[in-house]
């Protein structure tokens, strides 16, 4: 690759598109709701911004805090299930025949078809009292004679909790999980599976030692790209958690609608700006550790 | 949501009707007529226009009528806050209006062009939140209520069954306007629906907190459909979209409960900034109008506050209590006021009962 200080006209050309969209769209918007954030609401419709801090302290009142830590938890637990369940995934589309791959990725990518929304309906239309699953497990309790033997199947309560939006959040956001462990698999060199096993260390050592150091950066990123947006996930709360289902994401969104405080709901999406700050550092952190103990 | 019509308004009636627009249209100058093009955009709520009234519009005035969809007053107010983004007709809540006129949002409407104002109810005439009806015009009108299943829910007749719910602990949704539903505890425990009391707050607040382990879930604006599924036995919602669902479930009923509750009316009003304020004008007279108000409210259930439309309705929706509430119930209901300091203190409020 040559330096771009030597066709500084085809770089400038190229670059321009894109330093555009930026701007546009990203830093300006982004810049808007930053200063917003040290504003003061003035009347109905105006902000003044006045270099107050007194929207962030508001942000760590008590209240807020056990929001963004229940919402911390929520992700972290949904991000851990959604890696669990990718990794075989993953693993198992790039072991598949080659042939196989493309429609196996297909099937991955295909939810992105249809609109989060409508799949978060869908999901609430298998799970409610009288909702798929339930018609299908009352089916097999019938089947199996229970209801003569036990009594009539009393429906599963699956909706409107917890369970309910972790299950929701790892459905929605699996194919971000999947595609960059797919990624860093399919590179994987497997001549050092291989030597490992030649060399007496078992699946589980290999496993463990060589394949999950060799995918971390695959892993890093696939968890930010997922924890992230979950952390800010306003929608599937909303539509499939029970009464205590606040997450920091409605906050937001409620500042923004129904309270009318642009300012207070600039402050705590910057919060969580922050938060994403440290994420990165931290994965730059794992990625130049990693690099050194494996030497790739 | 599906609907089953029970009357159908017929083609000579809509064609009478549009009439009456154009003697509307003919009052306007013709020039200002001719540099319009015949494009409205309306900004509504989902299910709350009549099935063919978009149509017949355009069939009358050669006016094309784009609608776009919002699910709360809060939305709407939040896509307007930055300008007007192109919507000539928008439905807002009493208190939005209230809340976008000291706005400076909604244009001042000319009433010489709207003659079917003549067929507003008499009680509606005038508002206390827009003198003189300057900027909105009344739509529909109606309560908030308990929707429930007859064989299962007995007390529906109080608030108590929802807001200490033991008897029917995990078969009850909230509405997820918390503004709505702080404003019915505080109803339910004697103060004013609008009332900042400190002490009043807070009391509506615990009430709310302590019996939220008895609520399945606090719903946006689908309760209806929680109970028509079986998912809930009883729902706090607006009256017409229970009203909706009851047309197909006899087991269904709506009542406004016994200590009062809040009365709400949406009107129709014209955004400033609005590109066709002409064919807007056209528009709020032509829904004026009796026959098209008729089919209207013949679809979506609602109280009309269209007298003329109203009396050419059936027996079945001018006689059905759950549209029209008795006069002794609406004294004792409140329409929601217009307060930022209520809005902020409400919105705390409910950040906080729905962490606890």
């Amino acid at each position: 690759m040559e330096s771009w200080k030597e066709n500084r006209i085809v770089f400038w050309v190229t670059a321009l598109p894109g330093v555009f969209w930026l701007a546009v769209f990203f830093l300006i918007p982004l810049g808007l709701i930053w200063a917003m954030s040290f504003g003061e609401k003035t009347s109905i419709l105006d902000v003044e911004i006045t270099g107050t801090l007194a929207n962030y302290v508001r942000a760590f009142e008590a209240v807020y805090l056990k929001i963004i830590w229940k919402s911390i938890w929520i992700s972290a637990l949904s991000c851990a299930l959604c890696l669990a369940i990718a990794y075989p995934i993953a693993f198992g589309i790039c072991f598949s025949p080659p042939n196989w791959r493309p429609l196996l990725l297909l099937l991955i990518i295909l939810p992105f078809w249809i609109n989060l929304l409508i799949r978060t309906y869908a999901l609430i239309a298998v799970f409610r009292t009288r909702g798929t699953l339930n018609f299908f497990l009352e089916w097999l309790w019938n089947l199996a004679f229970m209801d003569k033997l036990i009594g009539p199947y009393q429906p599963l309560e699956l909706l409107y909790n917890n369970g309910a939006v972790i299950v929701g959040m790892v459905y929605v956001f699996m194919p971000f999980m999947v595609l960059p462990l797919y990624a860093t698999i399919e590179r994987l060199d497997r001549s050092y599976l291989e030597a490992s096993l030649d060399l007496g260390a078992s699946q589980w050592t290999t496993f463990w030692k060589v394949t999950v150091p060799l995918t971390m950066p695959g892993i890093v990123s696939g968890i930010i790209l997922v924890f992230i947006p979950m952390l800010g996930m306003f929608l599937v709360p909303d539509l499939l958690g029970g009464t205590n289902a606040i997450m920091i994401g409605n906050v937001i969104t409620d500042q923004f609608k129904a309270a009318n405080d642009w300012p207070f709901g600039a402050a705590l999406s910057f919060l969580l700006m922050y938060v994403t700050f440290l994420a990165l550092a931290l994965r730059a952190f794992i990625g130049s550790r990693s690099r050194g103990r494996v030497g790739v | 949501m599906t609907y089953k019509p029970r009357f159908m308004t017929s083609r000579r009636s809509v064609l009478k009707g549009t009439g009456a627009a154009f003697i509307g249209l003919t009052f306007m100058p013709y020039k200002s007529m001719a540099e319009e093009e015949k494009k409205l955009n309306f900004y509504n709520w989902d299910t709350y226009i009549g099935e063919t009234t978009l149509a017949d519009f355009n069939s009358a005035t050669g006016i094309e009528v784009k609608m776009d969809l919002y699910a709360d007053n809060a939305e709407l107010f939040a896509k307007l806050k930055e300008g007007n983004p192109g919507y000539d007709v928008i439905v807002p809540t009493n208190d939005y209006v209230e809340r976008m006129i000291a706005a400076g949002m909604l244009e001042e409407l000319d009433h010489s062009k709207i003659p079917n104002m003549a067929n507003i109810a008499d009680a509606f005439k005038d508002a206390a939140f827009d003198p003189g009806r300057k900027h909105s015009l009344p739509y529909m009108w109606g309560t908030l209520g308990h929707g429930y299943r007859k064989s299962k829910v007995e007390n529906a007749g109080s608030w108590k069954a929802s807001l200490e719910g033991e008897a029917h602990s995990g078969r009850i949704a909230l509405l997820g306007d918390g503004e709505s539903v702080i404003g019915i505890a505080l109803k339910y425990l004697g103060h004013s629906f609008n009332s900042v009391d400190p002490a009043h707050m807070k009391a509506a607040e615990e009430l709310l907190i302590a019996g939220k382990k008895h609520i399945k879930t606090f719903a946006d604006d689908n309760g209806q459909d929680l109970l028509a599924s079986g998912e809930v036995d009883l729902t706090m919602e607006w009256n017409g979209d229970i009203i909706q669902v009851m047309a197909e479930d006899e087991d269904l009923s709506y009542v406004v409960p016994a200590e009062g509750s809040l009365l709400w009316q949406d009107c129709v009003c014209i955004p400033k900034g609005a590109p066709h304020p002409q064919n807007a004008h056209a528009f709020l007279n032509y829904i004026l109008d009796a026959d098209a108000g008729a089919h209207i409210a013949d679809t979506i259930q609602y109280a009309t506050a269209n007298a003329a439309a109203k009396a050419k309705m059936s027996e079945e929706y001018t006689g059905n209590p759950g549209i029209f509430p008795t006069d002794e119930v609406i004294a004792k209901c409140e329409p929601s006021l217009y307060s930022e300091e209520k809005t902020k203190l409400r919105s705390e409020s409910w950040t906080r009962i729905q962490a606890a």
